[in-house]
């Protein structure tokens, strides 16, 4: 079995060669067929992880990097390209491929009637082939260059109806969006390299590991880092684009905006835990952003009124929680929520999908309603999701959160409580977002009501597979408070070894521990029978909301205020450039030379007078110039 | 006599001859300072010779008089051509050249 880790460099050239063949030829092959090769393609990739995963998963296993061939050599810097198999990564490879592969058979029936299916699933392959590359790379630079093509592939979808402005518009924010962050995560590649000399994993934090605790280069390196997670995985500040990115198709929000590109901040944050842990003042940053980030788009989600945006949302809130453990120093508790995330929030997404096919392309859910009854399989898998996402017991949601919860409260009170508004908030808006969806009487048009049905199989066994992973995904990591032994913290632990040896975190007794739990999950259905009470029978009043819910339902203006601050001084900036530089100095410049030339040749052209005269005065003149010249020269 | 006379009447002989080619309009008188700027260095090559006892220089004095004869005759036939053109002799009539 470890030999099949030699051949780890076959998992992302399936997906590759999936882009390839859909890419090339996919106009002129059939849709089955080009379903059946993009699907074939992940589905390989996901048999080769389960593989790689049982080799990993012996006694006495040690890191193993394999080495394919070198990217470029220049000086000292030298760029292999490696790929390394560790815990880490062979969870996030099933992730990525087991949640891909479903996301790529439920995409056959969403986008049947489309034209560009060929295209879609050429961009969805190039997709999971980066993502792969992303979690697979031994060194910085591979992981960078997974981490910019999950970008590219962000834009490329979620502008995949090309034709409609406003969401290429969407695509560009999301990709510049993204390159601002990537600009701070060069720089701290920069700042890497002109230390330690190397990129790779192995001599970066080895050599890192001698510098003693909160070094400035560090911190610099770390909050650099950061700034690229940021931006990637949409946290504060860098998080708009995330909710305007819901103008891609349904399938393309769950797969790359809840279940993995935005994961991949945090895959790389866990990936170097030594350097946070080397780092506190960067830890601390990071939890208390990622726990802003948490209450402050939870805040936002209370008020909006499209499904997908109270998705993208609540994806830009789960993943401040996923930051939030990061920045306590519970890292193998943010992957366990990656994980347990990526199987409800991929349910909820996809479940939506049904719902706006349902409803023939209607997502605001004051014009649903009552959909309970013609979509019994969307409605159960969705309420299973929802109850997962508000960590009731035992679904998986309910294990990773209150154990990223749990660590934050022994480091800081203050922290537990701020998470536990938010983990409120969140059972909250689903719920209200799951009673005016499907409870109550339907509020859409009669022909909307004529055309709702539930979905395909091809749409519905996704959700329940998705939905039987949401209910025992959480299982692996039952904690040693509940008399579990917690397998995924063990599975995760050689990887965090060194953290744990330099910086204790110790969790709280278990009697605390289960205290937590027991008042968060009361309050949490509290909470939920509230929203129950208030939206069930929910009435479109029409009122516009106003004071501070109705900065909420503004989204804070922070896209007023980007806009204000950085778009508009840019434009102004760029339009002075155009007008005065551009068209005055240089064009001026180019003219002006042309004019001279012009002027000069006219002036010269006065010496042809043809009189003779004037010439042989000429030649007489430059005889005796010559002359004084001559004779003063021979001196 | 002294060298330096010679000298300095050779040289008013040759800008007098100068003078005339760049004042005069008349063809004939240019050719007339021509002929008087060659008959200056003439001059000035006999002085040399009688100054330095070298007969060489009179004799390339002869080829300077061939040269002026030989120059003379066809300055002559384009003078005679000049004036059948424009009836005559005047060189600000030859202003073809200009642009």
């Amino acid at each position: 079995m470890s030999m099949m880790i030699q051949y780890v460099w076959l998992i992302p050239l399936f997906p590759l060669a999936g882009f390839l063949l859909n890419g090339i030829a996919g106009k002129s092959l059939s849709k089955k067929f080009t379903g059946l090769i993009a699907c074939g393609a992940v589905f390989a990739a996901f048999i080769l992880s389960v593989m790689i995963f049982m080799a990993v998963d012996t006694t006495g296993f040690t890191v193993q990097q394999v080495h394919l061939f070198d990217f470029f050599s220049v000086g000292r810097l030298r760029v292999p390209v490696d790929f390394q198999v560790d815990q880490l990564t062979v969870i996030f490879l099933l992730i990525i491929t087991g949640v891909g592969l479903l996301i790529h058979i439920y995409s056959i029936a969403y986008m049947k009637a489309d034209e560009g299916f060929a295209r879609y699933f050429s961009y969805l392959n190039l997709f999971v082939f980066f993502m792969l590359l992303l979690v697979l790379g031994a060194n910085y630079v591979i992981l960078f260059i997974g981490w910019e093509g999950v970008g590219l592939c962000s834009y490329l979808l979620i502008g995949f109806w090309f034709d409609r402005d406003a969401y290429n518009q969407a695509a560009k924010k999301a990709f510049i969006m993204n390159r601002i962050g990537d600009l701070g995560f060069l720089i701290g590649l920069f700042l890497m390299f002109s230390r330690f000399r190397s990129f790779s994993f192995s001599a970066v934090f080895s050599q890192a590991s001698t510098l003693g605790m909160n070094h400035g280069v560090i911190i610099a390196i770390t909050l650099l880092l950061f700034i690229g997670a940021t931006g990637k995985s949409a946290q504060i500040p860098l998080y708009t684009w995330l909710p305007d990115a819901m103008a891609g198709p349904t399938p393309v929000s769950a797969l790359i905006h809840a279940a993995t590109m935005v994961t991949a901040g945090i895959y790389m944050i866990a990936r170097s835990n030594i350097l946070y842990t080397l780092a506190p003042f960067s830890q601390h940053i990071v939890a208390v952003i990622g726990l802003a980030t948490a209450v402050f788009a939870a805040s936002i989600a209370l008020k909006q009124y499209d499904i997908k945006k109270v998705l993208a949302y609540s994806t830009v809130s789960q993943l401040g929680y996923m930051f939030l453990g990061l920045g306590v120093g519970n890292y193998s508790g943010a992957v366990f929520h990656v994980m347990t995330h990526a199987f409800f929030k991929a349910l909820l997404f996809l479940g939506a999908g049904v719902v706006i096919h349902a409803m023939g392309g209607e997502q605001d859910i004051r014009k649903m309603g009552g959909l309970r009854s013609k979509l019994p399989i969307t409605y159960w898998t969705f309420l299973i999701a929802c109850l997962a996402i508000s960590g009731i017991p035992p679904l998986s949601g309910f294990f990773s959160k209150d154990e990223i919860l749990g660590h934050a409260f022994s480091q800081n009170p203050l922290l537990y409580l701020i998470g536990l508004g938010g983990a409120l908030l969140t059972a909250f808006y689903m719920f209200r977002l799951f009673f005016m969806t499907f409870h109550g009487s339907f509020r859409g048009t009669s022909e909307q009501a004529h055309h709702l049905h539930e979905g395909p199989p091809a749409m519905t066994v996704p959700l329940i597979l998705l939905a039987l992973l949401a209910i025992a995904g959480g299982w692996v990591g039952i904690p040693a408070s509940l008399h579990g032994s917690n397998h995924l913290g063990a599975f995760l632990s050689p990887v965090f070894a060194a953290s744990r040896s330099l910086a204790e975190n110790p969790a709280a007794s278990n009697t605390v521990q289960v205290m937590l739990m027991i008042i968060a999950t009361v309050l949490t259905i509290l909470i939920i029978l509230w929203a129950r009470n208030r939206y069930i029978r929910y009435k479109d009043t029409g009122e516009e909301s106003r004071g501070l819910s109705g900065w909420f339902a503004h989204a804070g203006y922070v896209n007023e205020c980007y806009d204000i601050l950085v778009s508009r001084p840019l434009k102004a900036f760029s339009g002075f450039l155009d007008r005065i530089m551009e068209s005055q100095v240089i064009d001026g410049l180019v003219n002006g030379v042309g004019k001279a030339v012009h002027w000069s040749s006219r002036q010269v052209r006065l010496l042809q007078s043809g009189q003779v005269g004037g010439y042989v005065f000429g030649m007489v003149a430059g005889a005796i110039i010559l002359f004084v010249i001559g004779f003063f020269l021979i001196r | 006599m002294p060298i330096n006379d010679y000298i300095f009447l050779s040289l008013a002989l040759f800008c007098v001859g100068v003078t005339g080619v760049l004042i005069r309009r008349n063809a004939i008188i240019i050719f007339m300072s021509v002929e008087l700027m060659l008959n200056a260095v003439n001059l000035m090559l006999v002085a040399f010779s009688k100054f330095h006892q070298d007969p060489s220089a009179q004799v390339f004095v002869f080829f300077v008089m061939v040269v002026a004869a030989a120059e003379v005759s066809v300055g002559l036939a384009i003078i005679v051509m000049m004036y059948r053109h424009t009836h005559s002799v005047d060189v600000s009539n030859m202003n073809r050249l200009k642009h």
